[in-house]
């Protein structure tokens, strides 16, 4: 009963600590460290909410919720073999196990599935640009498209592109597009669409919480940062924090469904980070941060086989 | 020779620029590099028909060739997914910023243009 409870309570203070980041701001004077909460946050929360579940479910095996899985596994297949259960199952423990075994199967089927279709819409976005982005001379390395609209982008994997529209070419100063690119090669870089593919599946499988929106603009935001600050190491903040304004404005082309929001409160709290760098977290919090990250991510597992 | 890649790059640039469908031997002809073997030409076609990019339709003993979408409808899905217009959320590309709409322009703008004076 105690790892149940325990469980519930991590699943609860990771949810409550979720919603409370979504609204923090000192993640980013630190957003690779936040990034690494993050992701230590939403693997907990699935943990320590598919565990509390299983916990209670099996707590009659009294030996934690792997061996309780291990031996549910036995005495059901020795059932279907006519030996009966091991244990007598009543009816909320039965709900339990069901449902603590139908969020998991859920939460990877969403997960492999948002995978599968990412990779699927990259491939075909690959093959596009190979029969139609051409080389440029002037910047090397990257894939230019003919449209007169202002997109750059890195088109992850393997083999990470940078791409570019023709229209970004001529709507940014050549030290903007520097800085543009030196942004792209950051993402491409650190795989931050790894990241953020997790948070997206949660959106996909829960898009009315408007908790699991918020952690994904935050987290995309975060993403987005992290690239700015690699960036600036070769390129002159102002020139990246203009190049986000000259982009946030260029408004070549409507919105078809009013999927933009929250775009201008980021583009906007990117430059002031740009102009006006408020100091980092000091190291110290920057390490106790990592630290914690590390110990919530190994709690849940460290639960799941804590035989009690 | 050519990788394939490329190969196929220039042979759909090929019937994009030619008005009405075109024969395997008339792309060959078309074709810059003259060493390439009429099988090769045959075997890109065909991959790039399976992976409908292309269509064929019977003539005779052979088949003709043309493009399945323009030029610019392929540009368009391309531009859609860099804008993050498609409307499905997905991660399947890191963009540099959104373009924002009205009022949001605005305040950039005015931003911008106190960057730039400075």
């Amino acid at each position: 009963m105690i790892t149940a409870a325990v469980l519930t309570a991590l699943a609860v203070a990771c949810a409550v600590g979720a919603w409370r980041l979504t609204s923090a701001r000192w993640p980013w004077r630190a957003p690779r460290a936040a990034i690494l909460l993050w992701q230590s946050l939403g693997v907990t929360w699935g943990l320590a909410t598919v565990g509390a579940m299983l916990a209670y479910a099996l707590e009659p095996y009294g030996a934690g919720v792997v061996y309780g899985l291990h031996a549910f596994a036995d005495s059901a297949i020795s059932f279907g073999m006519g030996f009966g259960l091991l244990q007598p199952y009543d009816l909320p423990r039965v709900a339990a196990l069901v449902a603590g075994l139908t969020l998991l199967a859920v939460l990877v089927t969403v997960l492999l599935a948002a995978g599968a279709l990412t990779l699927r819409a990259r491939r075909r976005h690959r093959v596009l640009l190979s029969l139609i982005a051409r080389d440029d001379p002037g910047v090397p390395g990257v894939r230019v498209v003919d449209h007169p609209g202002a997109a750059a982008y890195c088109l992850p994997g393997l083999r990470s592109e940078v791409v570019v529209s023709a229209g970004t070419l001529s709507l940014l100063h050549p030290d903007e597009l520097t800085a543009v690119l030196a942004h792209e090669v950051a993402h491409a870089r650190e795989r931050h669409d790894l990241v953020l593919l997790p948070f997206s599946a949660l959106t996909w499988m829960l898009p009315w919480l408007r908790v699991v929106r918020d952690a994904h603009s935050s987290v995309a935001l975060l993403v987005e940062m992290a690239a700015d600050d690699r960036a600036r190491r070769y390129c002159s903040p102002r020139r990246l924090a203009t190049a986000l304004l000259r982009f946030g404005t260029a408004g070549a082309v409507p919105a078809p469904n009013g999927a933009l929001g929250a775009g201008g409160e980021q583009v906007m709290a990117r430059v002031n980070r740009l102009i006006k760098p408020g100091a980092t977290l000091p190291r110290r919090f920057r390490y106790s941060l990592v630290t914690f990250s590390v110990l919530l991510s190994a709690s849940a597992p460290l639960l799941w086989i804590y035989p009690g | 020779m050519k990788g394939l890649g490329e190969l196929e790059r220039s042979i759909m640039d090929i019937l994009w620029a030619h008005e009405g469908p075109l024969t395997a031997r008339e792309v060959g002809r078309l074709i810059a590099d003259r060493d390439l073997a009429p099988t090769t030409v045959m075997t890109v076609l065909d991959r790039l028909t399976r992976k409908s990019f292309l269509t064929r339709t019977r003539d005779g003993r052979a088949w003709r060739y043309e493009p399945a979408a323009s030029r610019d409808a392929y540009v368009a899905e391309l531009m859609l997914e860099a804008l993050d217009m498609t409307g499905d959320r997905s991660a399947a590309l890191t963009r540099f910023a959104q373009t924002v709409s009205g009022s949001e322009a605005e305040i950039l703008r005015k931003a911008l243009t106190e960057l730039e004076e400075e």
